[in-house]
């Protein structure tokens, strides 16, 4: 889009009945590094590629525990991710001391887009610059939920935002229909799948991706390295098509591991994007 | 800070001293009862929660008002049973009104169940005893929601606790006694109410503030609640 006699202010409207601002900052989630979420029926998974600004530098952190039973993936900046996931902590705890039960993840989602919603309707203020895919557990089950800086708030069986989001959420599309079944398992494996596809061509291991799951009896929590490296091997072994269907197999091709251990790739960084953009 | 303080030392004091110093701001606070309830008795039974209390009101050792509903369903889920100060009771239902409404708006799936609202009236409580202005009740809270039982008390210090059986006032002297003795897991819903039927009989003769006109609430598993009122001669 080009700039117009309208974007100055997020208080002032086009003739179109648009506010640019509001959209602008849609923009800048689209430049952080992806992220991506899938739910079943009893289990969520996140996912992200993780960015680092240099080899010397450690790679920002893109997936907040929220509650036992919430965890947010972020894309766009992640300053403002930070802060809103502080908001959604402090909104966990209150309600359990109030209530000694776990907030609903529909209504963290709601107080959490009608926040964004106050930004684009004061002068003084900025829409938050950040997408956040929420996943949780309710009394209803596993929910995805994706929020944006304008205040909107969707629920998802599977999504992906930020850049080269399109090719997960290609592949995502393909196969979402089975997810509400899948086995957290396979619920995995589809998140890798679906991660790798907005690496196009670069190598997946585990030291570029971040992945987190929350379920039925299962607290959200980040997988540590070592098991990510051990899935991503699983189904590269597999091949490129349909993510394995047997249970966890052994480990077996060493060609795999040494070029898993290969010099961490990192991302030639984007003119366009702004260092604080993850 | 200042007045709260000239106001503890009057707690200490009889009414007959209390009228000479009374200060400004003992007027702004709870000092002692008026109008109370009597015992408050609820026990878990196989399919749900049975609550009985009687409808009295009494203004200190008379029993003035003989119609008074002690016993309040909560939202879906929950029952509520309160002795002490009627008053402070009423300000309690509208309270709970008013978190019932906000939970109902969200228009969600979601539902406070009876330990949310337990544990809601719980902080009240005590936030109202650490301001020295309680609410001068003693509650039982009971319910059923997804097939699980739930039962509890809170008092106007904020002591709060959960069991299958629970009272308030006399009925912790008399009837949990019973209670203990014969309540156990299986309990139909007729031998429920004939276990409450005796304890608060046992009560009737023995609490001076018991009128002879009882409620009785009950909450099954996913059954909204229900009520039944029956009134009991003296023998």
């Amino acid at each position: 889009m080009f700039r117009n006699q309208y974007d100055t202010d997020v208080t002032t409207w086009s003739p179109a009945g648009r506010l640019f601002q509001v959209e602008y900052a849609m923009e800048a989630v689209k430049q952080g590094s992806a992220a991506i979420g899938l739910r079943s029926k009893s289990h969520v998974v996140l996912a992200c590629v993780n960015k680092s600004n240099s080899e010397l530098s450690s790679h920002q952190k893109k997936i907040f525990k929220v509650d036992d039973h919430i965890g947010v993936a972020i894309s766009g900046l992640t300053a403002d991710g930070r802060v809103l996931s502080r908001y959604m902590r402090n909104e966990c705890i209150n309600y359990f001391y109030s209530y000694e039960s776990q907030l609903p993840v529909g209504r963290l989602v709601v107080q959490l887009a009608d926040k964004a919603q106050v930004c684009t309707q004061r002068s003084w203020k900025r829409p938050y610059g950040v997408g956040l895919l929420v996943g949780g557990l309710d009394e209803s089950g596993a929910h995805l939920y994706y929020n944006c800086p304008s205040g909107n708030y969707f629920e998802y069986q599977a999504f992906a935002i930020g850049s080269r989001s399109q090719a997960a959420k290609t592949y995502l599309e393909r196969k979402f229909e089975t997810f509400m079944e899948s086995s957290r398992e396979n619920l995995i494996k589809d998140a890798l799948f679906a991660l790798r596809e907005t690496l196009q061509g670069e190598k997946l291991t585990s030291s570029t991706c971040t992945i987190a799951v929350v379920g039925v009896g299962e607290a959200f929590h980040i997988l540590d390295q070592e098991t990510v490296q051990a899935l991503i091997n699983e189904f590269e072994i597999a091949g490129e098509e349909a993510p394995a269907d047997e249970a966890a197999a052994p480990d077996q091709a060493d060609d795999s591991e040494s070029s898993a251990t290969a010099a961490d790739q990192v991302t030639p960084s984007d003119p366009d994007v702004a260092p604080m953009d993850m | 800070m200042l007045l709260g303080i000239l106001g503890m030392n009057s707690l200490d004091c009889t009414p007959a001293t209390n009228s000479l110093i009374r200060s400004e701001a003992d007027s702004q606070r709870t000092l002692y009862p008026y109008v109370t309830g009597t015992s408050v008795v609820g026990i878990k039974y196989k399919d749900g929660i049975l609550l009985a209390a009687d409808m009295g009101g009494s203004y200190g050792s008379t029993l003035r008002y003989k119609s008074v509903e002690r016993l309040k369903p909560v939202g879906k889920h929950s029952l509520i049973g309160a002795s002490g100060e009627i008053s402070d009771f009423q300000e309690i239902m509208r309270y709970l009104d008013d978190l019932i409404l906000s939970d109902n708006m969200w228009d969600d799936g979601n539902s406070l169940g009876p330990k949310e609202v337990h544990n809601y009236l719980t902080r009240v409580m005590y936030n109202r005893r650490n301001k020295f202005n309680p609410l001068w009740n003693s509650l039982v809270l009971g319910g059923v929601k997804n097939g699980q039982k739930y039962l509890g008390t809170v008092n106007m210090i904020g002591v709060h606790y959960e069991d299958n059986h629970v009272a308030t006032g006399f009925g912790n002297h008399l009837a949990l006694p019973l209670l203990r003795d014969e309540w156990h897991e299986n309990l139909t819903f007729e031998e429920g109410v004939i276990l409450l039927e005796k304890c608060m009989r046992v009560l009737l003769y023995r609490d001076r503030s018991a009128v002879n006109k009882l409620q009785v609430l009950f909450s099954l598993c996913g059954i909204h609640t229900s009520r039944l009122l029956g009134n009991c001669c003296t023998v």
